[in-house]
């Protein structure tokens, strides 16, 4: 809800609507607000770097704020790019969120016993999974290179600096385990057509359903609105 | 039930070197053999090469042909080639799906996917978890486990699928003796049932106890036959 929410609306109001009235409350109670803040950024961070250069830099606007050579930064353009990365940072902290709860396996199932193909339903676990993937992967790098010097505590601000240095190999781990994974289900016959008798289904209950239902009008109301 | 390779060579994706080189080797029902050699000698390829996942999965170039029971692996899909020729990487972190949240379902999911009925998939589950003594592991999370508890899940969720043909990559590098004794208990009595296997392995005296043929190849040749 709150990622479609992001997504559909545009501006800065509703998304951070979204971020406090949804996913940080969720966080709370959870216990998860540090590393929901955490995979956020490190989810957000390079796609946010490309779009604040783009939009900076080469938005058309009135008003300029600095030159650097030929580009200008305009006012236009840094409120543009600003908006981007907030709605991509609530996105990505609303599917943090929703990865670090909800266990694949318990994804994966339901999602088959409602008709989707298994191969959907992995991709979309997988997707779900790789969140505490990242996390758990990110502490372990960020554990290697501690070892080796890294200073990571502290004030906010170093905190945030040792986060930048985990970027490149988490992501780039990420894609080899993705392979790993492929091969590893390719090798007991996932991609076979045909029925699979699962052995289990996650429970659902009423209240779930009726939430579901809910949030669901809340997005179509959501997009109405801001159309 | 028989593993064959004929003339084959193969390549990685963006390497211009073979990674094998005209190899020649079958493997018989219910015969097993040793696959030995040095570090990068091409054993881990010919495992791959000899599943099919290579160059199925991973790409790369194929000269010659993989044979079971006669069949060219070419023809077959990958979940066919799955249903037909099991392999245990050599890391055995690799072999988890990620997608389970216990062991059982971990060991389950190759007879969930080859589409049988829940009571055989659990009896075959049951049975491979027993063959290698980790039922006490069953529920636990598969990405909690140690090296060599993960290792023999590796093998139990090959074991639980039934293959006809096993190909396993140093199975017993993060084992402990029991470990090992129970992993070769248990190849044992696959092969006894007609598997045919092919077991890369550094180890000689685990290629003894499982009487294993054993092969040696070097810079992705093999170097001395059987």
């Amino acid at each position: 809800m709150a990622t479609l929410g992001a997504l559909i609306a545009g501006g800065y109001g509703v998304p951070l609507v979204m971020l406090m009235g949804l996913v940080l409350p969720g966080a709370t109670i959870a216990g998860l607000a540090w590393r929901v803040a955490r995979v956020a950024f490190l989810l957000s961070l390079p796609i946010s770097i490309s779009v604040g250069l783009v939009s900076v830099f080469t938005r058309a606007g009135e008003t300029v704020l600095f030159v650097i050579g030929p580009f200008d930064a305009t006012r236009e353009g840094t409120d543009f790019a600003a908006q981007v990365i907030v709605r991509l940072f609530v996105m990505a902290a609303a599917l943090t969120l929703f990865g670090l709860t909800t266990p694949p396996r318990s994804l994966i199932a339901d999602l088959e016993r409602r008709g989707v193909s298994p191969r959907l339903a992995f991709v979309l676990g997988s997707v779900v999974g790789a969140i505490p993937a990242l996390v758990e992967r990110s502490r372990d790098v960020q554990a290697a290179q501690r070892s080796r010097g890294l200073d990571t505590e502290g004030s906010l601000g170093r905190r945030l600096g040792g986060v930048l240095p985990l970027v490149g190999p988490v992501l780039i781990g990420s894609l080899h385990e993705v392979e790993a994974r492929t091969l590893a289900l390719e090798a007991r016959a996932f991609g076979r057509p045909g029925t699979r008798h699962l052995l289990w289904a996650p429970p659902d209950s009423g209240l779930e359903r009726a939430a579901r239902w809910l949030l669901l009008a809340g997005l179509v109301i959501l997009a109405v609105a801001t159309r | 039930m028989t593993l064959e390779l004929r003339g084959v060579s193969y390549r990685y994706p963006g390497y211009r070197r073979r990674a094998l080189e005209s190899v020649d080797l079958r493997v018989g029902e219910g015969a097993i053999v040793g696959l030995t050699g040095r570090n990068e000698a091409g054993k881990s390829t010919l495992c791959l090469v000899a599943s099919g996942l290579a160059p199925a999965s991973i790409g790369g170039e194929l000269a010659g042909d993989v044979l079971v029971d006669g069949e060219s692996l070419r023809v077959l899909r990958t979940h066919e080639l799955a249903a037909r020729v099991g392999i245990v990487f050599v890391n055995p972190a690799s072999q988890l799906s990620g997608i389970t949240g216990t062991v059982f379902e971990e060991v389950a999911l190759g007879p969930v996917n080859l589409g049988l009925a829940v009571a055989e998939t659990v009896a075959r589950t049951r049975a491979a978890l027993a063959a290698v003594a980790i039922e006490d592991l069953a529920e636990r999370a598969p990405n909690r486990l140690s090296g060599g508890q993960t290792q023999l899940v590796a093998i139990a969720s090959m074991l639980a699928m039934r293959p006809r043909h096993l190909v396993l990559d140093e199975p017993v590098a993060e084992l402990d003796l029991e470990g090992r004794r129970l992993v070769v208990e248990a190849l044992r009595a696959l092969a006894s049932g007609g598997t045919a296997m092919l077991v890369a392995e550094h180890d000689r005296e685990l290629l003894a106890a499982l009487d294993a043929r054993i092969v040696t190849i070097a810079d992705g040749r093999i170097a001395v036959p059987a």
